[in-house]
């Protein structure tokens, strides 16, 4: 029968109807995913460098929040941001909790990425630059960081994409992303078969479409 | 705050981080065994199979683990443990692929023509020759995705599957308190960060000793 059918055409009829729904969970998607690619990226590079620093104890910050945010569950850190934080009066909308929760989360392996490519550049690189009057800071902005690109890269693009993925930890805090609308929509009519397709074609062509700027970006670096 | 140390409490929790390892020790073993053979499937380029395993690990590399875990739970008449145990295998499962077919890779290719030329047949070759290299050179990268199985696995909380992130909610409702809550998000953050921890630096020091030995 039709009923049975988790893909009957009257679902799907159904689905077309709310798809506003599903249009505003996709917008909200992908405005944590922009929000929290850039946050990651920049604390992947401040993290990442303070990774090889001179400086043990800068060093040891890196470890600290490395270890700490690659060996707790993104949902803990999430839920912790939405339920705790305001009990200590600190109150944040759910776009900015997922940009926050993601992009520190992503952040750490961000780190890893940098700190990789940093390292397998030789040392010998940052000694000579700076036997050529450049300070650390430009020795490592002019000369070390973009011959990183290569080793790094493609790292990046792996934390890319699972940065992608993990946006949908919003739909445990009602978060309105697209997760969390196609679970909802479909939790009310049991009209599970079209919600997910939907939620899985979207969240396969944000990804691959990434995933192909990101090449596009490796192929240019190494020219 | 002496009212949520007590043994209740505590075994109730303990409930919760029973139900993770369960989860996360058999999606552990599943999507590696998934992964090892699309790996060999690929590498033998096994006709259908490997087309077959390719869309798989295309697919599902692509889609949020929360996707997986809420089709296994809504669209399988399977019980909760054993719906976030296919969800978390199946998602792995590609990611896995990708790590031994990473692993395959780095054997070089001499190697099979050569074991081909002393008589090996071409399964041997995979099981004796390059599976155990390629294990050795993917013990980083695989163990790494342990701890994100485990870590993972509290995205079934989202279907109602009590493990340990779901028990400690449960258990934040009950107290009210700013200072309880604090303290059950602490604890359950440091229970999944011994585990995790420890197996990364189990990892390190096989990867170690692994090294040590190679020639």
């Amino acid at each position: 029968m039709d009923v049975n059918n988790p893909f009957a055409l009257y679902k799907w009829q159904a689905l077309f109807d709310a798809r506003e729904l599903f249009i505003d969970g996709l917008t909200t998607t992908l405005e944590v995913t922009v929000g929290a690619l850039v946050l990651s990226i920049l604390l992947g590079i401040v993290f990442g460098i303070a990774g090889v620093f001179p400086n043990r104890v800068i060093r040891a910050l890196n470890r600290v929040y490395v270890e700490f945010f690659q060996n707790t569950p993104l949902v803990i850190q999430v839920i912790f941001i939405y339920n705790a934080l305001p009990h200590i009066h600190i109150v944040m909308p759910v776009l900015l909790i997922g940009i926050i929760g993601v992009g520190v989360y992503t952040g750490a392996y961000m780190a890893e990425a940098v700190r990789g490519g940093i390292m397998s550049v030789s040392k010998g690189q940052l000694e000579a630059a700076m036997s050529q009057g450049f300070n650390y800071w430009q020795a490592m902005w002019y000369i070390i960081l973009p011959q990183t690109k290569k080793v790094m890269l493609p790292a990046m693009a792996n934390q890319a994409i699972n940065l992608v993925k993990n946006t949908s930890v919003l739909a445990m805090i009602a978060g309105g992303d697209l997760m969390y609308q196609a679970d909802s929509w479909s939790g009310s009519n049991m009209y599970y078969g079209p919600a997910y397709f939907t939620a899985g074609v979207s969240y396969w062509i944000i990804c691959f479409l990434l995933s192909k700027y990101i090449n596009k970006l490796e192929k240019k670096a190494e020219v | 705050m002496a009212e949520l140390f007590e043994a209740n409490n505590f075994l109730f929790l303990m409930g919760g981080f029973k139900v993770t390892l369960e989860i996360g020790f058999f999606s552990i073993i599943f999507s590696v065994l998934l992964g090892t053979m699309i790996g060999i499937a690929r590498y033998l380029k096994i006709p259908v199979l490997a087309h077959i395993a390719g869309i798989y690990v295309d697919v599902v590399r692509n889609i949020p683990c929360l996707l997986c875990v809420l089709i296994a739970r809504f669209m399988t008449p399977l019980p909760p443990t054993m719906s976030g145990i296919l969800a978390m295998s199946v998602f792995t499962g590609a990611i896995m692929a990708e790590i031994v077919r990473g692993g395959i890779n780095s054997v070089s290719k001499g190697q099979f023509e050569a074991a081909l030329s002393q008589g090996f047949s071409r399964w041997q070759i995979v099981y004796h020759i390059i599976l155990p290299q390629a294990y050795r050179n993917v013990i980083p990268p695989m163990v790494s995705q342990f701890t994100t199985v485990i870590k993972d696995s509290s995205f079934v909380w989202a279907v109602g599957t009590e493990e340990l992130t779901g028990r400690s909610m449960i258990l934040i409702g009950r107290y009210s308190d700013t200072s309880h809550l604090f303290a059950i998000m602490g604890c359950v953050a440091l229970i999944y960060f011994i585990l995790n921890y420890s197996l990364s630096l189990l990892a390190r020091w096989e990867h170690k000793r692994l090294a040590a030995k190679s020639y």
